[in-house]
């Protein structure tokens, strides 16, 4: 086998050339973020149906969701969604440090998202609006309140973990980029990295008016 | 052809095999775990038939014949069928046919493997604190009030599911990226077109299976209620969600096996396939449809009226893309120089019972027979028609035809055959008796009978123990064949699929030069081909 000539290190034995390689990584990221739509999907589908079955329910739960709150985060995390494609941009033209600042600029983007998400889980832990068996709150009219929250807590919960795994990854990116891994010519990683994180905002754009914008 | 060089060789030691990048060695290690899988759920099997040598108690009781069959049909579904032909055989053959150094994402599919291996350890884990008896399908509430592991099989199920999803996505993209030059879409061997439309299935169709799987435990441990009628939510959904994972992955598991059906009847038949092009187009009509004929499980689940006919009549349709792949393949048999060797033996078994396990599947898509048979052993024996009848006899057809290649080494070719007869014939004396019990209205799931099914459940039996042999002396003598079989050459049947031109056992890069496509796969009016 004559894998010697012409070469760069970052190009696999089994691929014949850059491109290939790179096109191939991009298929089988957008492939990936298909799989998570339908994850997703399921729980849409559950959200229409429930909501089908009792609007009023839904129409009184979702006022105890906090709106304001809720456009911060929606504006946080396009804002993570800006920095981490002006990352990908600034590498393109070889910008090291720049990269570096703009993805701790969206790993701390996505931090400030989380921190909020706290605060209000912690507020409705705190008034016992929790999934199912355990809801306790008596404030929301309607039959079965606890079904809005207990979608709300999967949905953003799903939706946080992804945030979360998102974040590991962009830590990771910002130490192969430290070290000088990527270059002008290659920096695929970083794309991968910027489309999930891209579907990640994507569905929040979608939970944000199903939940908190009832009505 | 010298062998230093093989993959099986290159490098050396068992921690070389266990962080290795090779397809090939993938697709070996995937063969082991199968393998075991198969083993246990076969276990599980001849325990349900001998507990049901006669009505009365003979070595199980109630609790523990429901836990057997939930497992038996779990560990076959999620740990065998389901991985079988694709992750295994698949990942063996799959780059080599295209031409291909490797797979897409060698990491990726290494970890896949690992991820299937943590899912078979939860599963263990699963049978040995406490066990499952919801059957496979987990169906709410029982699934949510049962004691025993049920939130541990479920992960399980779960983290395999992403086994699946990474191996589907892995081969689609091989299959869009790392082909030869030369080999256009239509020049693909028609087990990549099986395994491409599986892989769409599997993307699809998984993460809907994974995100249910999630609410069941979610109910199970935080009790949510979206399942739960007392607390507002609905039972029904739950199969909802299930079916459309679930009748698509029925797809996942025989669509492979027709991939491998169509390059046996081409091959051991020396004629070009016939009707190429529909073959190839069917496989993605069967996957269409696969996802719009859910509702067929739940035509007594008390869904309305109309989406019963229209699943029905839905599940009609899988008919047409079925009969034009066997009407295909008879086709290419007629005139051919029909060569009756083991992997064909496989092939021709399917035919016989994939047909039987198609029509059969007519009268429970059937509403008004379908309330009769529904929850019946016609169900079963229908069931087992089609993944036994259909996918077990192909994934053994395929080892079979595969196996020279993977190790350079042919078995014993007398007592290949005399397993085949054995399972063909255990296999229809244990199912066909079904059919006649189901129609008879023998119940499923239950560890006992009335007096008057004595004689056909005793048949049945014997029938599970005449294919416990077949399948021993299957094993005896695969292993056998390892260290002592004939040594083959590249190519010991004559095919003209890529994976052929390169030794056996293929070097550790698959192939000694850049390969380019010369021929198409099935040119047998043209091509000759070599045994080098």
């Amino acid at each position: 086998m004559d894998h010697s000539q012409n070469r760069p290190a970052y190009l696999q034995h089994h691929f014949s050339d850059v491109t290939q390689q790179a096109e191939s990584a991009k298929l089988g990221m957008w492939v990936f973020l298909l799989t998570e739509i339908l994850l997703f999907g399921g729980l849409f589908v559950a959200y229409s149906i429930f909501r089908s079955w009792n609007p009023e329910m839904f129409y009184n739960a979702h006022k105890y969701l906090d709106v304001t709150l809720g456009s911060i985060n929606t504006v946080v995390l396009i804002t993570s969604s800006v920095t981490m494609a002006l990352a990908i941009r600034s590498m393109q033209l070889g910008q090291k440090q720049k990269t570096l600042a703009l993805l701790w600029s969206t790993l701390i983007l996505a931090s400030v998202f989380l921190v909020i998400k706290y605060f209000e889980y912690s507020h409705k832990f705190h008034l016992g609006q929790l999934p199912g068996k355990y809801y306790t709150f008596t404030g929301v009219e309607g039959n079965n309140p606890h079904i809005f929250f207990s979608i709300y807590f999967v949905m953003t919960g799903l939706h946080g973990i992804h945030v979360l795994v998102g974040m590991a990854v962009i830590t990771w990116m910002i130490i192969k980029t430290s070290r000088n891994k990527f270059s002008s010519e290659y920096y695929t990683p970083l794309e991968l990295t910027g489309l999930y994180w891209h579907l990640v905002d994507l569905i929040w754009i979608y939970l944000f008016p199903l939940l908190y914008l009832i009505g | 052809m010298t062998s230093s060089n093989s993959f099986l060789q290159e490098p050396k030691g068992l921690k070389s095999w266990l962080v290795t990048l090779d397809h090939k060695r993938i697709g070996i290690l995937y063969l082991i775990g199968i393998s075991v899988a198969f083993a246990l759920g076969g276990a599980f099997a001849l325990m349900l038939r001998l507990e049901l040598l006669s009505p009365a108690k003979d070595f199980v009781g109630p609790d523990a014949y429901n836990r057997l069959f939930t497992l038996h049909g779990a560990v076959m579904i999620f740990l065998f069928i389901i991985p079988g032909i694709p992750a295994a055989l698949g990942n063996f053959v799959l780059p080599l046919m295209l031409g291909a150094k490797d797979v897409a994402f060698p990491r990726l599919n290494l970890t896949s493997w690992y991820i299937y291996i943590v899912g078979m350890i939860m599963a263990l884990v699963a049978i040995f604190t406490g066990s499952v008896d919801t059957g496979w399908t987990f169906y709410t509430p029982y699934s949510t009030q049962t004691s025993g592991a049920v939130v541990m099989m479920t992960m399980a199920a779960f983290v395999l599911g992403f086994s699946s999803i990474f191996t589907g996505l892995n081969f689609l993209v091989t299959i869009h990226k790392l082909r030869a030059p030369g080999m256009t879409w239509f020049k693909l061997p028609l087990f990549i077109w099986a395994i491409y439309a599986t892989a769409i299935i599997q993307i699809l169709a998984t993460p809907v299976l994974g995100i249910t799987l999630l609410l069941l435990v979610l109910e199970r441990v935080l009790a949510i209620g979206i399942f739960d009628p007392a607390m507002g939510g609905d039972p029904v959904l739950f199969q909802h969600f299930f079916w459309f994972y679930s009748h698509p992955a029925v797809y996942i598991m025989i669509l492979p096996a027709m991939g491998v059906i169509s390059e046996l009847i081409s091959t051991f038949s020396r004629k070009k396939i016939f009707g190429y092009k529909a073959i190839a187009f069917s496989s993605f009509g069967i996957a269409f449809i696969s996802f719009l004929v859910w509702g067929h499980h739940m035509f007594t689940s008390g869904q309305s009226e109309l989406a019963s006919m229209i699943f029905s009549f839905l599940t009609f349709l899988v008919a047409i893309p079925s009969g034009i792949k066997v009407f295909n393949w008879l086709a290419t048999m007629y005139k051919g120089s029909i060569s009756l060797e083991t992997p064909m033996l496989w092939a021709l078994g399917f035919l016989f019972l994939f047909s039987i396990g198609g029509l059969t599947g007519m009268f429970l898509g059937t509403l008004a027979t379908d309330i009769h048979l529904h929850d019946t052993y016609f169900v079963v024996a229908h069931f087992h028609y089609v993944m036994f009848g259909g996918t077990v006899m192909a994934f053994f057809g395929g080892l079979h035809y595969w196996w020279p290649k993977i190790w350079g080494r042919m078995y014993n070719e007398f007592w290949a055959k005399i397993s085949v007869l054995l399972v063909f014939v255990g296999f229809n004396v244990t199912f066909f008796t079904q059919f006649i019990m189901g129609a008879k209205g023998m119940p499923r799931r239950y560890w006992t009978y009335l007096d008057q099914y004595t004689r056909l459940h005793g048949f049945s039996s014997v029938g599970s123990l005449i294919m416990a042999v077949g399948f021993a002396i299957i094993a005896v003598y695969l292993l056998h064949s390892i260290f002592k079989g004939r040594k083959v050459g590249a190519n010991p049947w004559g095919s003209l699929t890529m994976e052929w031109e390169t030794s056996s056992p293929p070097p550790v890069h698959n192939f000694e030069k850049d390969m380019v496509l010369t021929h198409g796969p099935y040119d047998y009016d043209k091509v000759i081909p070599r045994d080098n």
